[in-house]
């Protein structure tokens, strides 16, 4: 592993992005920082722009209307960065494939390091998928 | 059927008489036929007058226009009364109820993009739900 | 000189996408517009072409936090569609169900608001004691969220006696925290300096744009599905509708915070019903679907959930309509807003609960020129550096 990836390992600074979800995904997501999950005790930490995130978290199937700020998202996150996909919606478009507004899922656009699956993904899995994408590196 | 419920129909109807069509289907869902150019008169009465609740309004295609139903609710009364209109093709033209029900104002927009009705007299009909790049007269509800 | 505001579409705890524009005069709002349409999936559509039975599930996507609310409403209105009636056994459990999820989107409403104002520890505990609730919910259904608990004819699964001595407490626990929670907004002299008074809904305008749920209840304006078309198990048991004249985000807050404490002793009358009744049918197996129309509808966290279901005698429905409560209470944020300042923006887009992604299916402030002058993380510093403001002038 690169040395410039060290300090990624360590504490991953994640940028949560919604193309279009029901919500439960984030919610899920943020319930990671609440006292139970506590993912800040790892150093994980949620911010609020993508110029300081190392790895981005999409949730959501894709609209049509979020297309061009899932892929500015994706050019403004510094590299090396990592994109995950948070739910069966990111994952695959789940139930809403045929739907005329979905143009998903989102690997048809940006390059995804890891998949969740999930309806939504419990928080354990999201934090173990989080360290499985930070073992890639 | 309450007292209460058969007053508010009846006074429904003695007001528009002929030009109401009232079926009851059950106690609690009344379906009333209506003519699109009666609409904004009734819809005055009921909201204005007998103290109605707009839920929302459902748009359907069909072969000879879109036909539109606005359903109310009497909270008081545990009642729904859908008023249906037809609006016909190729026209698709009714008057907009928003200017005096403002919670009209986001379900006429919708309808509007959806299915390509005009709604007359709307004080702001723009895009709600569909994408900026959505090509104009393409309506995703549509089934012709 | 007015500027024009866009707050959108994306930042950190607001978690869904939408798109503000304000126009302000020095600090005061003077318009607002929204456009919405990122969460458009187009839902209806996919409708048509599911059965009746996979509708179900797709309208559980609809919304993650009001999850259940939206296939109560549905299979309210395809019941209706077939005139039948389901089970005693099932209407309590479809009460459990419905009031248990109001009580966790109203903790995580507090939860979100307590960040907006810079209470984060009214954040973190807010979502620590909502975990005892999906405790319950995955102990009942499996799943923390998207429970899958409604069928046309009644419930997917049943709530066992053995259980039902554990949820008992499980509520004891929520009760105590929800009133300690309550306690703790109701009587801090700091929020009532804060939020009295900022985001007032008037009556008259509640009325005319035809507000929903807490939103409505909290300007005077007393409507709630539950109490007025009485369905599932609400006309057996016991609980009050809370009202509030106000209108203001504390008005808002309050009866969010009071409803829970109304669920939580309906769950309780509920549980005890179903401990009490012998064991029986929780479902009725449903053939044939006649030609019709059916209209459902249930109270939400949020308000009235409406659907509308129209049935040519298939196997899918034709048409069917879907309105969220955020759809009818969104618009009357113009009314709330303006007169407002820069700070408080946040927190009255806040106080209507929006939940946008029911609704379909974020700021920047920028002057003249287009130069950005606050953005959305600057929004939310205003509106806590207004609280710590507050909390000095009055310490002092």
């Amino acid at each position: 592993m690169a040395l410039k990836h060290l300090p990624l390992k360590k504490s991953p600074w994640i940028f949560h992005l919604s193309t279009g979800s029901c919500n439960n995904c984030d919610i899920e997501l943020l319930d990671c920082l609440t006292p139970r999950f506590d993912v800040e005790r790892f150093g994980i930490l949620l911010v609020g722009s993508v110029r300081h995130a190392d790895a981005l978290l999409v949730t959501g199937a894709l609209t049509r209307q979020c297309v061009p700020r899932l892929k500015e998202c994706y050019e403004q996150m510094p590299k090396p960065g990592l994109v995950i996909a948070i739910g069966n919606c990111a994952c695959s478009s789940c139930i809403f494939r045929d739907s005329y507004n979905i143009v998903g899922p989102i690997d048809k656009f940006v390059p995804v390091d890891v998949y969740i699956p999930g309806c939504p993904p419990k928080p354990e899995a999201m934090i173990s998928g989080i360290v499985k994408a930070l073992g890639k590196l | 059927m309450t007292d209460q419920r058969k007053q508010t129909l009846q006074e429904l109807q003695e007001r528009f008489g002929a030009k109401l069509e009232m079926e009851e289907r059950s106690p609690k869902r009344i379906y009333v036929l209506v003519d699109k150019t009666d609409v904004p008169d009734v819809i005055r009465f009921m909201f204005q007058e007998q103290g109605a609740r707009l839920c929302t309004a459902s748009g359907i295609d069909g072969r000879w226009g879109v036909e539109i139903i606005y359903h109310f609710s009497y909270d008081g009364q545990n009642m729904i009364v859908s008023l249906k209109t037809l609006v016909e093709k190729p026209f698709l033209k009714i008057q907009s109820v928003a200017t005096f029900l403002p919670a009209a104002n986001w379900i006429e927009r919708e309808i509007h993009e959806m299915l390509g009705v005009e709604f007359i007299g709307h004080p702001d009909m723009r895009r709600l739900l569909l994408p900026d790049d959505w090509p104009e007269g393409e309506y995703p509800f549509r089934r012709s | 000189m007015s500027y024009t505001i866009p707050i959108g579409p994306y930042h950190p705890l607001l978690e869904e996408p939408e798109f503000f524009k304000l126009k302000v005069e020095g600090e005061r709002v003077v318009d607002m517009d929204v456009r919405i349409g990122y969460n458009h999936r187009g839902i209806e559509k996919v409708a048509e072409s599911k059965t009746w039975d996979q509708d179900t599930f797709l309208v559980e996507r609809v919304c993650g936090i009001c999850s259940t609310s939206h296939p109560i409403a549905y299979v309210n209105s395809v019941e209706d569609l077939l005139q039948i009636e389901i089970p005693e056994r099932a209407k309590y459990i479809r009460c459990v169900v419905g009031e248990l999820e109001r009580v966790h989107s109203h903790l995580l409403w507090a939860g979100l608001a307590g960040h907006f104002i810079g209470y984060n520890t009214v954040f973190m505990w807010a979502w620590k004691y909502r975990e005892i609730i999906l405790d319950v919910f995955e102990h009942i259904t499996g799943n923390r969220n998207h429970y899958a608990m409604m069928r046309i004819g009644g419930v997917r699964k049943d709530i066992l006696k053995e259980d039902i001595p554990g949820f008992l407490a499980s509520m004891d626990e929520l009760n105590e925290k929800n009133d300690m929670l309550t306690k703790a907004v109701i009587d801090d002299p700091v929020l009532h300096a804060r939020l009295k008074g900022v985001g007032i809904l008037s009556k008259e305008d509640a009325i005319a744009y035809g507000v929903l749920g807490p939103t409505a209840r909290a300007s005077g304006y007393d409507i709630d599905v539950r109490r007025d078309e009485p369905y599932a198990a609400y006309d057996l048991v016991d609980w009050d509708v809370i009202i509030m004249e106000e209108g203001d985000v504390f008005a808002k807050a309050a009866v969010r915070l009071l409803e829970n404490t109304e669920s939580i002793k309906i769950i309780r009358q509920c549980l005890e019903r179903l401990q009490s009744m012998p064991e029986g049918d929780f479902f009725l197996p449903v053939e044939d679907f006649p030609v019709g129309e059916g209209i459902g509808h249930h109270e939400a966290p949020r308000g009235e959930c409406f659907h509308y279901v129209r049935s040519d005698g298939s196997n899918s429905p034709i048409r069917h309509k879907i309105r969220a409560p955020t759809f009818q209470n969104l618009p009357s944020f113009k009314a709330s807003c303006i007169g407002e300042t820069v700070a408080d923006v946040t927190l009255v887009t806040a106080s209507i609960d929006p939940c946008y992604c029911c609704t379909e299916r974020m700021v920047t402030v920028e002057d003249n020129e287009g130069n950005q002058m606050y953005d959305g993380q600057d929004l939310i510093r205003l509106s806590q550096e207004k609280t710590e403001h507050i909390r000095e002038q009055m310490k002092g």
